[in-house]
């Protein structure tokens, strides 16, 4: 007998899909009709057949799933060995922080997709401009947290470990990075839903392959179930690669784990 | 303070006290601090002048923001002298424009407690040693092990992470990873500051007992008057802003302190003596509006 | 004990190990101006002058600063349309925003006070939170009957889960003694509500909405370069197409400028509801 938070959970689910099939099926407004209905989206789903062409079962859904994760990481990945290191050496030096945070300052209001026409002309390829986007996106959230981190790193830290005879190389690994790491997770977390937010833009804009050239491909020749599918694939590769990430940080933060465990 | 048998208790007292008696004497010659945030001039310490002897345990009280603990983060090195100088041994450690360097003949323990939370007890512990290049790191973990045990038994709780630990035991850890550095001379920063009244009495009786076997040179700030002659040899009474020396007081209790004497007519008299010069520096910070140093 | 940050220096990030001289720091105009900042980005321009002119190929079709200035100065200074454009973009931008502060804030304070709400809700939030909120760019268009709507509503998801996440979090945090204190003296729901939980709430409004603002102008441009034939996104785009570097970089030039402006809105508004916060 499950508990009352499961069987609630499944009333939400089935009152929003409930809401979705009323709404196409029933609301007056003639436009709300073209919007393909929850039973259409799911048999095309699991279909082996699909009318249009993507469904679990064929080979080009995968295809799509591949390139976009591909995208994702690569950019992801990029921000993350420039962008750590970055917070760190502005979170640690204060000269180093008025350098930098001028230029990002005036860079960082720029929304990331406006790059896109002009990372496209720097870049030869699409292919580069889209990871460049996302990229560009991924690293400002993962250096701003990062910076946030070695700054709310309390000040005693530092200064045991110095009349415990630390030398500054002992103080990076010693104090500042384990210090800093749950809010550098926090970053990498954001970075990784930015990147998927900037990724999807980027596909459907400029882009061969991909669950958001999918969306608009399927948009354009007409086949709207397809676009469902590919919404909600995106959405849940986008959590689970969250999800990931915020499991990386849990075992590598063990420490953190004992306390909540033993609150006082 | 559960030592198992007399033979273990030459042995602790062997092991704690080989270098502890050397030196460790303090001199603070006219010292004064000015901080200057956005051209505000803030003068936190005038003309402080101390003469610490080598193995004595010094309090230093006063009321909030007085400069208790910029005084000591002074001594400790974690800032600069603005005027005067301070000598350890004779050896000049701090001047107005010498860099100011920590380093572990004076290792600090910390008001809320700094062991570093993303390491074990050992690790914390065994910290000091292997960072100076002093132990490697299996020599540094067994004589952590060995210090933690003569110290109450807490080698037991060597694997686990500090919050984990009660805040008693927490800063008990962190008086061990001060001391297996053997510094010359321990700075406390109202340690127990925190802790409910029974726990801090356990904590004195745990200071003072390993007080007592290594006879480090200690200073220790705190506002707590009765934790200051209780513990202490020499009481030194701070102003308020700009903090000097008001009083020295000498505490003429016997060692080792008992609970007992808390009652006695000699604790009492100090204890006024102190009241009075404390208060009176104490009403003129509250009119004042002083926040701690936080 | 652990994670917390007491600066006892506020200027300083960290305590430094070199050492503080005792000069004090002079206070002229001069030393206010921050240099470093100023050369840091006149690095930046003189690498774009240096890229264009000597980097090659890959560089040739992008204007210098200096032609990209003329560009504006010539043709979009006094051109109506341009000035037309930001309004257009604003306007979706306003409309997009404050429907999703309206709906979300109250959503999220349902979901944290209502248990059984929590439980029936919740979940599809969470279902449709991943799914960036440009996914739902050809569904919008099919939904709703004007093209206009269907970018509003696209500038609206962006900020809407924000808001909704942080409003959430914003009243789980509400200290429960400050609940049991209002009851136990007498209080009732609606003055519990109006006295205690709105106030508490407010920085978490603070810090959803600066994290919607700067989403919401990712948003509007991105739909607007998908979706429609107005708008500074859609100038931007258009360069691009016609293969004028000028006009591409006039647009993000501009598109940066009104999402400051934006964002030094919302922080204002932000101050002004937290006199508190230093």
């Amino acid at each position: 007998m499950r508990n009352r938070q499961f069987w609630m959970m499944w009333v939400g689910y089935l009152g929003a899909v409930g809401l979705w099939y009323a709404s196409v099926k029933w609301l007056p407004i003639g436009s709300f009709r073209r919007l393909p209905d929850p039973f259409t989206v799911i048999t095309e789903w699991l279909s082996p057949n699909p009318k249009y062409g993507i469904s679990i079962f064929t080979h080009p859904y995968y295809l799509h799933i591949l390139y976009s994760t591909y995208r994702a990481t690569a950019a992801f990945l990029l921000a993350t060995l420039l962008g750590v290191p970055l917070g760190i050496c502005m979170g640690w030096s204060r000269h180093f922080h008025r350098y930098a945070t001028s230029l990002l300052g005036l860079l960082r209001p720029v929304p990331p997709l406006a790059w896109v026409p002009l990372a496209i002309l720097i870049f030869s390829g699409v292919e580069s401009a889209v990871i460049f986007v996302t990229f560009l996106v991924a690293f400002f959230a993962t250096t701003l947290n990062t910076v946030v981190g070695v700054k709310s790193i309390d000040p005693d830290y530092f200064r045991a470990s110095a009349c415990l005879g630390a030398s500054r190389k002992d103080i990076l690994f010693d104090v500042i990075i384990p210090g800093a790491l749950p809010n550098i997770f926090t970053g990498l977390q954001i970075a990784m839903g930015a990147a998927w937010f900037s990724l999807a833009a980027g596909e459907m804009i400029a882009a061969q392959y991909g669950l958001g050239f999918l969306i608009m491909e399927s948009y354009n020749l007409v086949q709207f179930p397809t676009i469902v599918i590919a919404m909600a694939t995106l959405g849940m590769v986008g959590f689970l690669s969250s999800a990931l990430i915020r499991m990386l940080g849990n075992r590598l933060m063990r420490w953190r784990e004992q306390s909540l465990g033993f609150a006082g | 303070m559960r030592m198992a048998s007399a033979a273990t208790q030459l042995a602790s007292r062997a092991s704690l006290s080989k270098e502890g008696s050397a030196g460790g004497c303090l001199t603070i010659c006219d010292v004064g601090k000015t901080y200057d945030p956005d051209g505000t001039c803030v003068e936190a310490l005038k003309g402080c002048s101390i003469e610490v002897k080598a193995g004595a345990f010094v309090a230093i009280v006063g009321p909030s923001g007085c400069g208790k603990t910029t005084l000591l983060n002074m001594i400790a090195g974690f800032d600069a002298v603005s005027s005067g100088e301070i000598y350890m041994d004779g050896r000049l450690i701090a001047a107005p424009d010498l860099p100011p360097q920590p380093g572990p003949d004076r290792v600090v323990v910390f008001q809320n407690g700094a062991l570093f939370p993303w390491k074990t007890v050992l690790e914390n512990v065994s910290y000091g040693p292997v960072r100076q290049k002093v132990l490697t790191r299996k020599q540094a973990k067994k004589k952590a092990i060995d210090l933690l045990r003569q110290c109450g038994g807490l080698d037991a709780v060597a694997g686990s992470y500090p919050a984990q630990l009660s805040s008693g035991m927490q800063r008990r850890v962190e008086v061990v990873r001060a001391l297996i550095n053997e510094p010359k001379v321990l700075l406390l920063d109202e340690p127990f500051r925190a802790m409910d009244t029974v726990s801090k009495t356990t904590m004195h009786q745990h200071l003072l007992e390993m007080y007592r076997i290594c006879r480090k040179t200690i200073v220790f700030t705190t506002h707590d008057l009765d934790e200051a002659i209780y513990l202490a040899d020499t009481i030194i009474v701070m102003t308020t802003r700009p903090g000097t020396i008001k009083h020295i007081i000498g505490v003429t209790l016997q060692r080792p302190r008992l609970p007992k004497m808390l009652f006695s007519h000699e604790y009492l008299e100090l204890k006024r003596r102190a009241a009075e010069s404390v208060h009176v520096e104490a009403r003129k910070a509250f009119e004042r509006g002083e926040r701690e140093q936080a | 004990m652990i994670d917390r940050a007491r600066n006892n220096d506020p200027s300083e990030p960290v305590p430094r190990l070199a050492p503080r001289t005792g000069r004090s720091a002079s206070h002229t105009w001069v030393s206010r101006i921050n240099w470093r900042g100023a050369a840091s980005v006149a690095g930046f321009v003189l690498l774009w002058e240096l890229l264009v002119r000597f980097g090659g190929g890959r560089f040739e079709g992008i204007p210098t600063l200096a032609e990209v200035l003329r560009a504006f100065g010539d043709k979009y200074l006094t051109n109506a349309q341009y000035w037309r454009s930001w309004i257009v973009s604003f306007e979706r931008v306003g409309y997009g925003f404050v429907a999703s502060q309206l709906l979300g804030i109250p959503l999220g304070i349902l979901l944290g006070t209502r248990k059984i709400f929590h439980e029936v809700v919740y979940p599809v939030v969470e279902l449709l939170r991943p799914i960036p909120p440009l996914a739902w760019v050809p569904l919008s268009i099919l939904f709703w009957p004007t093209t206009e709507l269907s970018i509003i509503f696209i500038t609206f998801i962006g900020p809407f889960f924000i808001i909704v996440i942080n409003v959430h979090d914003g009243v789980r945090n509400i200290r429960k003694e400050h609940l049991w204190l209002a009851r136990s003296l007498g209080a009732r729901p609606g003055y519990i509500f109006r006295r205690i939980i709105l106030p508490s709430l407010i920085p978490s409004i603070a810090v959803g909405m600066t994290l919607g603002i700067a989403v919401t102008w990712n948003v509007v441009i991105a739909a607007e370069m998908i979706a429609s034939d107005v708008g500074l996104g859609r100038l931007t785009w258009e360069g691009y197409v016609s293969h004028t570097a000028t006009t591409v970089i006039v647009g993000m030039i501009s598109i940066g400028l009104a999402g400051y402006l934006s964002t030094l809105a919302v922080t204002y508004a932000e101050k002004k509801l937290m006199p508190w916060r230093k």
